[in-house]
């Protein structure tokens, strides 16, 4: 395993100069990501908060090539660069072994982009597929998405009088990909960098297609002091909102954290840290609310035990 | 010179992508171009190419692979057809903004609704501001020719831009027909090896492919394709020229019939065009001065060439296998454009036609020329509907 110091000595190939917002967790996931692999790499990103602010025109932050197409295509667009490499290194014009990394957001991910990931995945193109998953679409001010929690407020699930913030639970969009039957598929959070970036690296170094769903905090989404975003994502683990886990040759193992809770060496932690911690659930902890965060941690328990079980501890 | 074959349009481009032989095919299935990727299914099953063929689960997507694997240095073929490419729309976009000379081979069929598989022009028609040239082949001949030209236009340095050849879906797409291929190893030195610019896959130099543009680069990225689309007309004639001089068949990006002393021209697009030099024969042989123009290159529009051919005239006879509601024809605006300027301008009127494969027939075609000659024809008009 590499160590820190190991790694904030490689050539970054993710630079200084984006533009994203003070706090955001993307760039501290995506740096890292990177760093997990020596091979050379070329990335794909859906449109997104992290496409726009990394390139604006005429500048980059990428020291690595790197195409942005669509906001629902990043996955085909990858699996056209890498169908390209296959072929050209089949005629012997290409030499180095390339791994190839898309990135999106949820929105690009869950929503609108969910279709061209599946496609990709089954037909087997060798890529890794990173979800920088902060919940809402933030890039366009903060609206639902199907990874948006219940009772979260956006500015398309406001905190009404009548409705408490978005009314539904999240997909599970990791397990709907593990249904592929793909070679590797993890999530991971920014806080466990050494948990993530071991995943990165076996996600990159599959035979096949992969994918990675990391919990990226927002502070302008999730309404939080930006300097708590690693808190924030710790606080997702703790509470089992977002576990730490993989799927790897058929097997399901929680890691991180996420082990040592199911294993009884740590406690879980309750909903309510998690609600308290963000403004963007603020309103539930109104009286009238206390229903939907007894929903919301029955589902959390509910998604937690059948992982359990997946994982046979 | 190579046999003559017995081959069907779309048999026919998909026999020309064999003798390419393209690093990368991304596609997606849709009647009537589908024949096309079954066909080049079987020579990848066989070996007879060594393309890497990428089955996507939709038309979005194989655009999509086609960017991704053009950006990265490979040349690159794709087909689609109606929905196909209505669904790959922003996409398109995407294709030429990046100067990627992708080649697509689309096979003229109506939009829904109500849904329709047969031929009309509205799906290009859908197409035309997206910055990719545009031809349309008459016959199947011309659907193998077009497909080898396309490359050729498509990776001029001049161009760098993607190209769309259509041909009419079922009537070129379906009918079996006599044409004469290349010797394959004069495919290979024609289209020659490809030379990709800023691939992906040069790690020496990453480059960074469809970055976010504001409002101080935008408009000039914009102007850019304008102009490469501009220096493609000239490209698209010297290429025809040059197609001409190697295979005997010579071609124009507007080509006349009987034109030079007719006073009354129909013109038309894709497989209407031979139809039309049936009746202007028929109708010459009753004495009557007609003519016709096939128009074979949509985008860039050549406008003086047009102009050149129908400026004089008594009367010209737009006909459009599309239409844009509330509007006219798409072609009959660009027609009158190019004739605004000339000396002497014609009486011009347009028909809209053969919408969803309606049959177009000789007799209709007789009574276009009889109302642009008696004077009774309107400004716009409808060929073939019930009203």
């Amino acid at each position: 395993m590499t160590t820190l110091k190991e790694m904030s000595k490689k050539e970054e190939k993710f630079t200084e100069g984006h533009r994203l917002c003070a706090g955001c967790a993307e760039p501290i996931v995506a740096r890292q990501i990177l760093l997990a692999t020596d091979n050379p790499i070329i990335v794909s990103n859906a449109t997104g908060c992290f496409e726009v602010s990394t390139t604006i025109y005429p500048f980059t932050s990428w020291n690595v090539p790197w195409i942005h197409s669509a906001f629902e295509n990043a996955s085909p667009t990858i699996a056209g660069v890498e169908s390209a490499y296959i072929a050209l290194k089949k005629k012997g014009k290409v030499k180095e072994d390339i791994r190839f990394i898309s990135f999106g957001g949820d929105g690009a991910t869950y929503d609108i982009g969910f279709q061209s990931l599946s496609g990709a995945i089954e037909r087997g193109h060798r890529f890794m597929y990173v979800c920088l998953n902060n919940e809402a679409y933030m890039n366009t001010g903060i609206q639902r998405s199907g990874a948006t929690g219940r009772g979260a407020q956006t500015t398309t699930c406001p905190a009404g009088t009548c409705i408490p913030g978005k009314k539904e639970f999240p997909k599970d969009l990791t397990r709907i990909i593990i249904a592929h039957d793909l070679p590797y598929a993890a999530q991971a959070s920014p806080h466990n960098w050494k948990d993530m970036v071991e995943k990165a690296k076996k996600g990159i170094d599959a035979n096949g297609p992969s994918f990675l769903n990391v919990i990226a905090p927002c502070p302008r989404g999730w309404r939080y002091d930006p300097a708590l975003t690693v808190e924030m994502s710790r606080l997702a683990v703790e509470t089992c909102v977002w576990p730490l886990y993989e799927y790897e040759n058929g097997k399901y193992h929680l890691t991180g954290e996420s082990k040592r809770i199911a294993e009884g060496g740590k406690e879980k932690r309750p909903i309510q840290d998690w609600l308290k911690a963000q403004g963007r659930f603020s309103h539930l902890m109104k009286p009238q609310w206390a229903s939907v965060v007894e929903e919301i941690q029955a589902n959390v328990n509910k998604k937690w035990d059948e992982l359990i079980k997946l994982s046979q501890i | 010179m190579a046999d003559q074959l017995v081959f069907n349009g779309d048999q026919a481009i998909a026999y020309s992508w064999k003798q390419i032989n393209p690093d990368v095919v991304a596609s997606y299935p849709i009647t009537p171009q589908t024949i096309i990727v079954e066909n080049f299914s079987e020579f990848v099953a066989n070996g007879e190419v060594d393309t890497e063929y990428v089955c996507a689960e939709s038309e979005h997507s194989a655009m999509s692979l086609c960017i991704g694997a053009s950006a990265a240095g490979a040349r690159v073929a794709t087909a689609t057809a109606s929905a196909g490419l209505a669904f790959m729309w922003e996409v398109l976009w995407i294709a030429s903004a990046m100067r990627l000379p992708i080649v697509m081979s689309v096979a003229n069929r109506a939009l829904s609704g109500p849904i329709n598989i047969h031929c009309d022009h509205s799906d290009a028609m859908g197409a035309r501001d997206t910055g990719w040239v545009q031809m349309f082949g008459e016959n199947v001949q011309e659907a193998y020719d077009d497909s080898l030209m396309s490359f050729r236009i498509a990776e001029d340095m001049k161009v760098r831009l993607p190209v769309m050849n259509c041909i009419d879906g079922f009537i070129t797409t379906h009918a079996l027909e006599k044409f004469i291929p290349m010797e394959t190893a004069d495919v290979k030195k024609y289209i020659g090896e490809y030379k990709p610019v800023r691939p992906l896959l040069d790690l020496i130099h990453p480059t960074t492919y469809g970055p976010f543009t504001m409002n101080d680069y935008y408009f000039e990225h914009k102007y850019q394709i304008h102009e490469a689309m501009q220096a493609a007309l000239p490209v698209v004639r010297s290429t025809l020229n040059d197609f001409g001089q190697r295979t005997g068949r010579h071609y124009d990006v507007a080509e006349g019939y009987r034109t030079e002393d007719a006073d009354y021209v129909i013109m038309a697009m894709g497989s209407t065009a031979g139809t039309l030099r049936y009746v202007v024969d028929q109708l010459r042989a009753e004495g009557h001065k007609v003519g016709s123009v096939k128009l074979r290159l949509f985008r860039p529009f050549p406008y003086e060439d047009v102009a050149k051919l129908l400026q004089g005239k008594k009367g010209v006879a737009v006909m459009d296998r599309a239409i844009s509601m509330g509007s006219t024809g798409p072609m009959f605006p660009e027609v009158r454009s190019a004739l605004y300027d000339a000396k002497d301008r014609p009486k011009l009127v347009n028909y809209v036609y053969g919408l969803g494969g309606r049959d177009v027939r000789t007799d209709e075609l007789v009574g276009v020329f009889k109302q642009l000659m008696d004077g009774s024809a309107k400004t716009m008009n409808f060929m073939g509907v019930r009203v």
